[in-house]
């Protein structure tokens, strides 16, 4: 039971190595591609936020503030002093680590609600602050001209080759805290979840891990923010507001916050919902949204991952 | 123009910010009515005061019923929205914990918003001020009169309350439910009325809210978000779970970033508040008035 | 000193809430390796004591030693790792996880690997897994449950429930043993059962401290037994000198049997 059932992801890899030739070869999914950068992208938020809210049952509404914080970091320091792209995105992760060691610290020692609203605080403030700094972030107009990564030499300048720069980066973090969830690491987090008396009177420091945790979250967050600013060449403050922090948490309870799949399926349903799909419903959008997280949270507890439990408690029965 | 001398202008910001505070206390008292009696923090609260300006509007203002029973009726419409909002997001839910309540709630409010922008559009709704818009002047400070309808009712809904928690048989009851809803369940009161009870008067009051505010600043469909998270601010401020605190949390709060906009800076005027919030949390996360004892009591 | 004969030593213990006084002027002291049992009616302070031992509460006063070291003042994670380990009056297991994982978490305390290891996969935080795996099983195997390893904690029946809360602690690889009602709510049989693992755990050199309402148990197993009323010691002694001391008969018989039946 703490293996790692390789086959899933070994056909989760092989469907992401074969997508792009698929969609060069089917017309109807052409533009797929693009969108699957930007999957991949919000997969890296939503495996670390899943990691945060579903294991150790933190709740973050500001985790678009650190995906922001990694964009315009990335953005400044490209644009204004051309520094190189890569060591742009380390900046950003430990900037986007310390700002969340700074927060995490006094909120996460309380309980419930106060992570939330001081997360949901926090990135309203970093909202405003891109927004009215205009001298440095360009205020509501952004930030133009950022340039495009390169790898080994190459340049990378088509939605291919960052589809596949993301994934494998993807595919790596997903390993990597798929991992951790099965080690004592990931016991520990689910113990807290689960009662935060006994995980301290068994030795486990509650306050280390969980802020630990949500450090991890926000350097994924930052590291996706970097991934994103290069790719569009452009960011403004709009992407990083609240909805989108409020469209991450749909994503990872519609997917099903208490495995890491769930994170993954949900940023992928709901991309290609709000890029593809929904436009067919025009101003209906919101609701839909919203639709969406009120019946997954009452009849969907675990997110779509949780449905083959259901069907098997169906079956017995 | 003639020239306002400092002292004046000061006066108009404190009273500018007593009103919005009035009004930040009105979604606190809301936010502590549904916590204490479920310790659910309902961050559709703010949905509530927005639903009330836009119904009002289009009652009074467009449809040109008169005041008081648009008034009344709106107020009626909203508290349904309340009743609704807990029999339909909340009572359903049957693993309740602080993440998926909290969850629910934020589900409910983009549904209200997301109908309410159907509903109304996106553009701002006005009404008309309750007595005219005639300015008063005070040693140099310029006062609309709703600024003081505003204050006005902000004192009724903290009498009516008050005799409501301490008088009523009712009231009482759900007093009894904060304290330990096992207990009040034993004594024959129906826990879940009480709770249902809770999201309907927060969400009269809430409506109050945005009926009194609408003259003054008008109301689009997306304001309950940040109303939502001021009054939690106040109510943070004032120390969670505690009345006369959100009166206080919410005065302080308006006060703040009324000064603090005019003073500082008009575009960081909504993170005047927001600043206050994050930090009362890290430094008295009990609240002027809140009691840390009790916090760590409390279930969640 | 006798800090070598002692492992815990309670002194002058204070503690408030609010008006309230839970524990007044309390002074305790376990000598290593036998079960001291701590009684009194309910609401007398016996858990409240456990959670001052256990760091889940500071004192309003006094000092706590353990094993001659002052910890009143530390964390309830590091008081555990220093050997203090305890189980909750209502259970606390970690519902959402198996039984065997349950103890696999109680060691913890002692072999642990790092985020980046985990992470990493790498050999070494392998073994540690491997190594924490056997020694949760044969902790299993030794407390009776090691054919239930897999199922969910939260499905056990109460009586084994308590047991695996034994285990668990057990696996933090205590000095001292602070168990919290572990009889409470179990029938005849399952009372018999923990009575005789508790014995079992004496007989490894483990020092207990217990606190029951089953007088029948609390006579059998416990070799000094301290009555709490109201937040201070009444009497102290072998069960002998408890069943006929005076107070104790009044303070029960004062404040009703029906009392503690209750739960």
């Amino acid at each position: 039971m703490l293996q790692i059932r390789k086959l899933p992801v070994a056909v989760f890899a092989l469907f992401i190595v074969i997508f792009p030739w698929a969609a060069y070869l089917i017309p109807a999914i052409k533009n797929y591609t693009g969108i699957m950068v930007f999957v991949g992208v919000y997969c890296l938020i939503t495996i670390g936020l899943s990691l945060l809210m579903g294991y150790a049952g933190q709740i973050s509404l500001g985790q678009a503030s650190f995906y922001g914080i990694g964009a315009y970091t990335t953005a400044l320091l490209t644009t204004r002093f051309g520094v190189d792209p890569w060591i742009c995105m380390l900046i950003g992760m430990a900037a986007a680590a310390g700002v969340a060691f700074l927060l995490g610290a006094p909120s996460l020692k309380l309980r419930g609600h106060y992570l939330a609203m001081a997360t949901l605080a926090f990135g309203v403030i970093v909202f405003i602050v891109f927004n009215e700094e205009t001298g440095v972030t360009g205020g509501p107009d952004g930030l133009a001209g950022i340039p495009g990564l390169r790898l080994f030499g190459f340049k990378l300048n088509s939605a291919e080759k960052y589809y596949y720069l993301v994934w494998t980066i993807v595919i790596g973090v997903f390993l990597f805290t798929i991992n951790l969830i099965q080690s004592g690491a990931g016991r520990a987090l689910r113990a807290i979840h689960a009662s935060e008396a006994a995980s301290n009177a068994m030795g486990v420091d509650v306050s280390r891990y969980k802020i630990i945790v949500f450090i991890y979250s926000a350097i994924l967050a930052s590291l996706a923010g970097s991934l994103y600013a290069h790719y569009m060449n452009f960011i403004n403050p709009s992407t990083f507001d609240l909805s989108f922090s409020i469209k991450l948490l749909i994503m990872i309870a519609l997917g099903g916050m208490h495995e890491i799949w769930g994170a993954v399926i949900g940023a992928f349903l709901i991309t290609f919902l709000s890029f593809e799909w929904l436009h067919y419903f025009k101003d209906f959008e919101i609701v839909i949204y919203g639709l969406i997280l009120l019946l997954v949270t009452i009849f969907l507890p675990d997110g779509l991952v949780g449905v083959p439990n259901i069907l098997r408690g169906w079956g017995r029965r | 123009m003639e020239k306002i001398s400092l002292a004046s202008q000061l006066l108009q910001y404190l009273i500018t910010g007593l009103t919005v505070g009035s009004i930040y206390a009105m979604v606190a008292l809301g936010f502590n009515i549904i916590y204490n009696v479920t310790e659910i923090i309902n961050l559709a609260q703010g949905e509530f005061v927005m639903l009330g300006g836009l119904i009002m509007s289009s009652l009074h203002a467009s449809l040109g019923a008169p005041i008081l029973p648009a008034f009344i009726l709106t107020v009626v419409l909203v508290t349904l929205v309340g009743a609704l909002l807990d029999r339909l997001a909340i009572q359903p839910i049957r693993r309740p914990s602080v993440l998926t309540l909290i969850i629910a709630t934020i589900a409910a409010s983009i549904i209200i918003k997301g109908f309410a922008m159907l509903g109304w559009g996106k553009n701002p709704y006005d009404l008309p001020a309750f007595s005219g818009r005639e300015p008063i002047h005070i040693l140099g400070a310029i006062i609309q009169p709703q600024y003081l309808w505003v204050i006005g009712f902000l004192v009724v809904v903290v009498i009516v309350m008050t005799l409501f928690f301490e008088k009523s048989i009712t009231g009482k009851a759900m007093r009894a439910c904060a304290d330990n809803p096992n207990a009040a369940s034993l004594v024959g009161i129906n826990v879940k009325r009480m709770v249902l009870l809770s999201f309907s008067l927060s969400a009269a009051i809430g409506a109050v809210a945005g009926i009194i505010v609408t003259p003054i600043s008008l109301m689009t469909y997306d304001r309950g978000a940040m109303l939502a998270v001021k009054g939690f601010g106040a109510v943070v401020l004032g120390g969670l779970g505690s009345f006369p605190g959100a009166i206080l949390g919410g005065i302080i709060l308006g006060s703040i970033e009324s000064f603090g906009s005019g003073l500082i800076s008009s575009g960081y005027k909504d993170a005047f508040a927001l600043i206050v919030l994050l930090a009362v949390l890290f430094f008295k996360p009990s609240g002027l008035l809140g009691n840390i004892e009790v916090s760590k009591i409390k279930r969640f | 000193m006798s800090q070598s004969e002692h492992i815990l030593e309670v002194k002058d213990l204070v503690m408030k809430f609010g008006g309230l006084m839970a524990l007044a002027n309390l002074n305790l002291k376990v000598k290593k390796g036998i079960i001291k049992t701590v009684i009194g009616p309910n609401g007398a302070g016996k858990t409240t004591l456990f959670n001052i031992i256990a760091g889940a509460f500071s004192p309003t006063e006094g000092s706590v030693f353990f094993n001659g070291r002052s910890i009143q003042n530390l964390r309830a994670h590091q008081i555990a790792c220093l050997g203090v380990s305890r189980t909750f009056q209502t259970v606390e297991l970690f519902g959402n996880m198996t039984v065997l994982e349950n103890v696999m978490l109680g060691c913890h305390t002692r072999i642990r690997s790092s985020f980046l290891a985990s992470g990493l996969f790498w050999p070494s935080a392998r073994r540690k897994e491997e190594q924490i795996r056997l020694r949760a099983l044969e902790i299993l195997d030794f407390i009776g449950l090691g054919n239930k390893f897999n199922e969910s904690a939260d499905s056990l029946p109460l009586g084994e429930q308590k047991i695996l809360e034994i285990g668990r602690s057990l696996a933090t690889d205590p000095q001292l043993l602070c168990l919290d009602e572990p009889a409470g709510g179990l029938n005849e049989t399952e009372k018999e059962t923990a009575s005789t693992l508790i014995q079992t755990i004496k007989g490894k050199g483990i020092t207990v401290l217990l606190v029951e309402h089953d007088m029948r148990m609390v006579m059998n197993i416990s070799d000094e037994i301290m009555v709490l009323n109201y937040g201070e010691k009444i009497a102290e002694g072998s069960p002998e000198e408890i069943r006929n001391n005076q107070k104790v008969i009044e303070a029960y018989l004062g404040s009703g049997e029906d009392e503690y039946a209750q739960d």
